[in-house]
């Protein structure tokens, strides 16, 4: 009980535990990959790319809401922000390849996202929650009085177009490996980020901003390069989406877009890398099997409950809660 | 120019398949989609009663068609374009669905519509007011049934004209359907030798209106016009009426009301406003037989949407069972080639840009004296014939249309 | 007559006027929500559904059984108060110490099952409610027609708002307020109930919020969603005036109430999203509002 532990064996300890930890999580992206590149054999794909879509959207918010602590309560402005873009140039501009117009989105959508961040980073807790939330509102307001948006009845028709003028994306299943790709990339672009040096500098920014100031980093400038990355990923989940559908519209500029993202984030485990990909693949089926089934009325107010219940009871979320269970019964 | 092609294409192709797959019932099952507001803002003129209506007409066919199931399947659409086009194109691509009916917000309307254009299914729109769905957003695989904003505009604003309401002010709801409305109502008042002398474009949703009425009431015009819908519209009178717009001598005409508004409203603050109406459930016997039996499984008195959706699903059944045939473009002729004559429309008939036109009516509502009872509502005032009331062809944007 | 940027004086005057109106109303709003976060440190995303609530229950309950106007006006913020230290005592205390965003979260949640389940009974359409006889009718100021019920509704906002302030900044009961929700443990020491003073207060900032509801009852359209898009305007305003901060709320509501209606004024398509932008250049050379403390 009293012997003394030899920091060496902590030290070794801490890194079989790790080694075994990257050996399970390589385990289960195996499995996933798999798992997602079977998956149009048995579900419908558009369906399928609704989720990848939506997933990206939660993967971007996680980065800065889960890796970084900066709650963002206008994600939604840079889904739109992307969709509208992506939209506009692929259906007015028809010579122009659709990955170009994907690109395009993007930076629009990063652009924005500099802006906002430029405007937001030096606020504090709520008080950034709430200048995100006003800029989004702005954005929503002048998405809504643009003639190109379209206005309440949305941007329809957006041609997919090919991809490098070779691959049909009129195709659902070319259009869904397309999807997934972009995806894949994006989520190892993530990982990636969170496993560098910046990315722990953002952690240490989430657990103590003041420690990390008095460390000498220039703490703003880790939070605007860190914001406008995910303001970027948002963009390219909100083109992507408007290939995939054909369609932008309001819905996607709404703060009830920003709230729900959230909500995906939480649900599936913020701070950890595939909690918002859970979340989202949650809270997109539970919304559509909701409103197709008997209950199709009660879709608001069991979404609420839904909030609720993540909030009492599995604050970590789907994945914070598995990860705890297996740390508690497997080591 | 692609968009021609495509449609020469694509008439081509269901010219095609029409002779090859004519008379025949796909898997031997009519599979209805039921798609609306069933918990938003629209949620009270089509939503959960619209699904009734759609029941009871298959009820009344008699529950098959040549011997083939119906089936009815239905999703709340959650006024979103995404979460629409998600359902409606797994319903037409998966589960075989061949007519999607209920149709409420335009940009739903639209967007499905472009679906079902791509896997050639029929589409009723029977809840969307936007005239430009059968207009520059028209397309072979669809039909817009009840009403649009050209005959609101038309009936009441002509109407209104006509008894000396000469200068207009006007309030519009700030998106498309509200500038579209505007459009229309400045045009038919301008054609009436009236004047449209200011307006106010207002945010949509917006619960204040007291700084609009105001304005309204400082421009001295002789008619307050409302483009605007839903809440919108309700609380614009709530606030006239408080604000005393009409004991100023200002008449007040609103361009776009459904019964449910009406009767939150009451007859004590909505007496004496004029509108245009698709139908009214006290217009004859018929009306008043089916509203009870409707009544009956509701607890409330229909809608024009509602009623819209029970006589066009039963035009819908009645064109399978006469071409023995689900194809949409089959039964999308047979439909045009047949004059609607029923409980709800007089007149009726499909043009070949999806409208369906029918004689629509300019009603003013009842004074509390006049009404007996919570739904006892509308006077009807006058006809106006179908042939008048929807824009004509010779307008029209639609590439359907020979112009 | 006189003109200002192209608008009468006359108009210009009826157009404050209402602003001013609508300011009270957002003071009375934005004052609960201050109240809540500034003695609970707790994000009310529930606001709306609670003033929602107010206008409800007098429409459906008090209209229906025929007690008048007076009696919903003092019951009804009542009822619904003892409502929200219900939802504070089995849910909200549950979460007591976490970060700010699990109430926002929780009470967001909150407001979506009340505003859907009472959508599923009333519907969406509006439910009516009959003006009491006392204020039909109003009276002309030569510059504008001032109904007699707009002239109540300011009254009694800034009443209300100022009785509220004064318990909070200048009573003992307000001191005992402040103090017991800064520091708990010392404050249960003197033997004061803590947990019961946290549900009071959560329930009183849900009164006056079911109070603007009343007040709202029979000027606008009762729905169930009525709520959900004033909330975040509400927001805007506390947030401007400083989270927190008792007086800011109230003297913020009014001002942003003068502005918008300056904006219906001359440029109105922009009236829902001025607030935004006020409240983007406040927080750009206030950081925490422009009453707030610094933080």
């Amino acid at each position: 009980m009293n012997q003394p532990i030899k920091s060496t064996d902590i030290h070794q300890s801490i890194l079989d535990d790790q080694k075994s930890q990257d050996r399970r999580k390589m385990m289960i992206n195996g499995v996933l990959l798999l798992v997602l590149l079977a998956a149009p054999l048995a579900i419908y794909p558009v369906f399928l790319m609704k989720i990848l879509c939506f997933s990206l959207f939660a993967v971007a918010f996680n980065l800065l809401f889960g890796f970084t602590g900066l709650l963002s309560f206008g994600h939604a402005a840079f889904l739109a922000a992307g969709g509208y873009t992506t939209g506009y140039l692929l259906s007015n501009y028809s010579g122009l390849g659709t990955e170009m117009g994907i690109i395009a989105g993007t930076l629009v959508a990063t652009g924005l996202g500099l802006a906002f961040a430029l405007l937001s980073i030096r606020r504090q807790g709520i008080y950034f929650a709430m200048v995100t939330l006003a800029l989004a509102q702005l954005v929503f307001f002048f998405f809504v009085q643009s003639e190109f948006t379209g206005g309440e009845d949305g941007m329809h028709g957006i041609p997919r177009g090919e991809l490098f003028g070779l691959v049909s994306l009129e195709d659902n299943l070319n259009m869904y490996y397309f999807v997934l790709a972009v995806f894949i990339a994006c989520y190892l672009l993530v990982q990636r980020v969170v496993g560098s040096p910046f990315g722990q500098v953002l952690k240490a920014i989430k657990q103590n901003e003041p420690r990390a100031v008095s460390l000498g980093y220039n703490v703003d400038r880790y939070k605007i390069l860190a914001f406008v990355l995910s303001a970027a990923l948002a963009g390219l989940a909100g083109s992507m989406k408007s290939v995939v559908f054909q369609l932008a519209s309001l819905n996607d500029a709404h703060w009830h877009m920003s709230g729900e993202v959230i909500l995906m984030t939480l649900v599936g485990g913020m701070g950890t890398l595939l909690g918002p990909v859970v979340g989202a693949t949650f809270v997109v089926n539970v919304e559509y099997q909701l409103s197709q089934g008997p209950l199709r009325d009660w879709v608001d107010p069991i979404l609420g409950a839904i909030f609720v219940l993540t909030v009492l009871a599995f604050r970590s979320g789907i994945v914070g809660e598995i990860q705890k269970f297996m740390r508690r019964n497997l080591s | 120019m692609t968009m021609t092609k495509k449609l020469l294409t694509s008439a081509v192709a269901s010219a095609l398949m029409v002779g090859a797959a004519q008379a025949e019932i796909t898997d031997n099952t009519v599979k209805i989609g039921y798609l609306a507001d069933m918990s938003g803002t629209y949620r009270d003129l089509a939503g959960p009663n619209g699904l009734a209506a759609l029941e009871m007409a298959i009820k009344d066919f008699g529950g098959k068609v040549n011997g083939a199931k119906i089936e009815v399947v239905s999703a709340d659409d959650r006024n979103s374009p995404d979460a629409a086009s998600s359902t409606v194109r797994r319903w037409v691509e998966n589960d075989n669905v061949d007519m999607v009916a209920g149709l409420v917000a335009s940009s739903v309307s639209i967007a499905v519509s472009k679906i079902l254009e791509e896997n050639d299914k029929l589409g009723i729109v029977s809840g969307s007011a936007a005239s430009s769905i059968t207009n520059e957003h028209c397309t072979p695989n669809h039909i817009h049934y009840v009403y649009d904003t050209y005959p609101l505009a038309n009936g009441t604003a002509s109407a209104v004209v006509k008894e000396g309401g000469q200068s207009w002010y006007l309030l519009t709801a700030d998106y498309a359907f509200g500038h579209a409305l505007e459009g229309d109502v400045t045009r038919v008042v301008e054609e009436n030798g009236g004047e449209v002398i200011g307006k106010v474009r207002h945010p949509f949703p917006t619960q204040d209106f007291s700084s609009f009425i105001l304005q309204a009431q400082a421009s001295g015009a002789d008619v307050v016009g409302l483009a605007n819908a839903g809440a919108d519209t309700t609380n614009a009178i709530n606030t006239a009426s408080e604000f005393g717009v009409t004991q100023s001598g200002q008449t007040l005409a609103a361009l776009l009301l459904f019964l449910t508004d009406v009767h939150a409203l009451g007859a004590e603050t909505a007496q004496g406003i004029q509108l245009t109406t698709g139908w009214y459930w006290d217009m004859n016997d018929e009306t008043r037989e089916w509203s009870d039996r409707f009544m009956e499984e509701t607890g409330v008195r229909p809608t024009m949407v509602h009623a819209g959706i029970y006589s066009s699903t039963l035009q819908y059944l009645n064109a399978v069972a006469a071409t023995g045939s689900d194809n949409a473009q089959a039964v999308r002729e047979q439909m045009m080639d047949t004059p609607i004559n029923d409980m709800f429309a007089k007149n009726g008939r499909i043009r070949e840009d999806g409208r369906m036109v029918h004689d629509m009516y300019l009603a003013e509502v009842k004074t509390p004296a006049e009404s007996s009872s919570d739904w006892d509502l509308y006077k009807i005032l006058r006809t106006i014939p179908a042939d008048q009331a929807y824009r004509p062809l010779s307008e029209s944007k639609c590439d359907l249309v020979n112009n | 007559m006189s003109m200002i940027f192209g608008v009468p004086l006359a108009v210009l005057s009826g157009q404050l006027l209402i602003g001013v109106i609508n300011g009270a109303f957002y003071a009375l709003l934005s004052l609960g929500l201050a109240v809540i976060f500034g003695l609970l440190k707790i994000i009310n995303f529930a606001h709306g559904a609670m003033y929602m609530l107010g206008a409800l229950v007098t429409v459906v309950l008090f209209d229906a059984l025929g007690i008048n106007y007076w009696v919903a006006l003092f019951l009804v913020p009542i009822i619904v108060g003892a409502f929200g230290m219900l939802i504070e005592y089995f849910l909200l205390r549950r979460i007591a110490g976490q970060d700010h965003i699990y109430s926002l979260l929780l009470t967001f949640g909150v407001a979506l099952i009340i505003q859907g389940v009472l959508t599923n009974i009333y519907g969406v359409s509006g439910l009516r409610y009959t003006m009491p006889d006392i204020f039909k009718g109003g009276v002309n100021l030569g510059f504008m027609f001032l109904p007699y019920y707009r002239a109540w509704v300011i009254v009694a906002a800034l009443l209300v708002c100022f009785g509220t302030w004064f318990i909070i900044e200048k009573t003992k009961l307000g001191s005992y307020l402040r103090a017991g929700t800064e520091d708990s443990q010392l404050m249960q020491g003197f033997g004061i109930n803590v947990p019961l003073l946290i549900s009071l207060t959560y329930g009183f900032g849900v009164m006056l919020a079911a109070f603007a509801g009343v007040l709202a009852a029979p000027i606008y359209s009762v729905t169930p969603v009525m709520g959900s898009s004033i909330l975040i305007v509400v927001f805007a305003v506390v947030v401007i005036g400083g989270m927190g901060s008792i007086g800011g709320a109230i003297i913020t509501g009014i001002l942003m109430g003068v502005v918008e209606g300056l904006t219906k004024t001359f440029y109105p398509p922009a009236s829902s999203a001025v607030i935004f932008l006020v409240m983007v250049v406040v927080l750009m050379f206030r950081p925490t509002g422009l009453f707030g403390k610094e933080a």
